[in-house]
């Protein structure tokens, strides 16, 4: 007969105090390979396009006559492959998450010094 | 004979982690048949072979299930490395055994908190998902994801473990096995939880064999039936044996599942003990061709990967029996008879998860 076996993890947890983290005043740091957010090294792109063809979601627009490289946040599912493919690595993955948003964000990163870039010409 | 009752349990049900309706006909109190009805999650991720090449395949077939995921890569990897015949590297072989079996513990301590939670111990329940929590650090630490890792790829895996992280992995471990025993204290000996477990829902061994029950339902009942005895990936060099238990009730059900805790944490500590050094991939070029069945143990069961290959980048077909598929038959044994108020706890103690059966 056992009716009180919960009781010294009861005890213990009682005494450790909240196990939890108080989130807003004390945020948890996060791990270096936590996968956060792909970010893009935008000088470096060669706009070649494997990432968007890789991509499983179809996040990943390449513009190569803009010189434009973008990702809709909501529909990447950090998987990382993009970054693994990328013959220039200059694809990462950042370990902050995307804040959360009320539109579908597409972010753009364009690179302004390629010289056939339209706005230069 | 009484007046029949037909209650409609599910899909929305506090119980239900997910959706699943079954049809009760009561007598009384006394459940006389269920008629399950699922469909409710289905979404078509079979079908995606058609858009999605094989070395994109990986990423759905982890998205099959959110706890036994990486199980699910594995096995799709598996099916695909077997019909390329690669041969990847012993120490992807050995990492993927390690994430596997965290993968096992963090959904046994997960399904023992829902557990509680079914039967109203509502502090056992925080206190199962708060050792969890530890396995799904660890997770973050070594793959970058708390529940959906993306390290599986055809050919070995994506990330190392350091050799000061599988350390780190044991110290933590080794305090964790201590406070499972205290958590695993109570589903085993507190005598308001065995009267809701012990003797109910009784699966004999010829009916689990007859309704091809898998996993822990079958190794409850007494059926020696644990596909790691393959010695798939690294499992032929560690030592184990399946944990069997004769009862059939919701009682040896879990006991199965505590104890299967404690083999797993001794197959991680033998595979760090055991893990070489080395690569952990191997590049693969060309396209499949043919076809294969694998057959890997995951925390509910038996799960069987088909995959049929054309020699284009996609795929013909890739069919998958997951283990809750495979047990709603013996579930629906078990309910024969029981009264109402442990239709919940019997459901449980299958460990059913719908998205994965319906995919």
């Amino acid at each position: 007969m056992s009716i009180l076996s919960m009781s010294k993890t009861l005890f213990k947890s009682m005494l450790h105090g909240p196990y939890t983290v108080l989130y807003p005043i004390k945020k948890k740091e996060n791990y270096e390979r936590t996968r956060g957010k792909v970010e893009n090294d935008i000088s470096n792109c060669i706009f070649c396009g494997i990432c968007e063809k890789r991509c499983p979601t179809g996040a990943i627009k390449v513009e190569k006559a803009r010189s434009a490289w973008s990702i809709e946040r909501l529909k990447c599912i950090q998987c990382s492959y993009c970054t693994e493919v990328c013959p220039k690595k200059c694809l990462s993955m950042g370990n902050q998450y995307t804040s959360p948003s009320f539109d579908k964000v597409r972010d753009e990163y364009v690179n302004a010094r390629v010289p056939d870039h339209t706005e230069n010409n | 004979m009484g007046k029949r009752t037909v209650i409609p349990f599910g899909p929305q049900h506090p119980v239900l982690p997910e959706p699943i309706h079954l049809d009760l006909v009561l007598e009384d109190e006394t459940v006389i048949e269920a008629i399950p009805k699922i469909g409710y999650v289905h979404r078509g991720l079979e079908k995606l072979v058609d858009k999605k090449d094989f070395q994109q395949f990986p990423f759905v077939a982890e998205r099959i299930c959110g706890i036994c995921s990486f199980m699910h890569g594995m096995g799709y990897c598996m099916s695909i490395e077997s019909i390329m015949e690669v041969k990847i590297p012993e120490r992807a072989e050995f990492l993927r055994v390690i994430w596997a079996e965290l993968s096992r513990m963090h959904s046994h301590l997960l399904w023992m908190g829902l557990l509680a939670d079914a039967f109203g111990f509502e502090s056992l329940f925080m206190h199962s998902w708060r050792l969890r929590e530890q396995i799904l650090d660890i997770f973050e630490e070594t793959t970058g994801g708390r529940v959906i890792f993306s390290v599986c790829e055809i050919g070995g895996v994506r990330k190392d473990i350091s050799p000061d992280m599988l350390n780190k992995i044991v110290g933590i471990l080794n305090s964790l096995e201590k406070e499972v025993k205290e958590i695993a204290e109570v589903f085993i000996n507190d005598t308001t939880v065995k009267l809701r477990t012990k003797g109910v829902g009784v699966l004999s061994k010829q009916a689990a064999s007859d309704l091809g029950a898998v996993g822990p339902m079958a190794k409850a009942s007494g059926l020696d039936f644990d596909m790691r005895t393959q010695g798939y990936a690294a499992y032929e060099k560690l030592k184990f044996k399946p944990i069997i238990e004769t009862a059939g009730d919701s009682y040896a059900r879990t006991s199965v599942r505590i104890r299967e805790v404690f083999q797993s944490i001794d197959l991680i500590k033998q595979a760090i003990a055991l893990i070489p050094e080395g690569d952990i991939r191997v590049k693969v070029t060309g396209n499949p061709k043919g076809d294969y069945f694998t057959r890997i143990e995951q925390p509910r069961g038996e799960v069987v990967y088909y995959v049929k290959a054309n020699g284009t980048k996609f795929l013909d077909r890739v069919r998958v029996r997951t283990p809750t598929f495979a047990n709603i038959p013996a579930l629906l044994e078990t309910l024969k008879g029981c009264s109402l108020a442990d239709v919940p706890i019997l459901i449980l103690t299958i460990d059913p998860c719908i998205s994965c059966t319906e995919r």
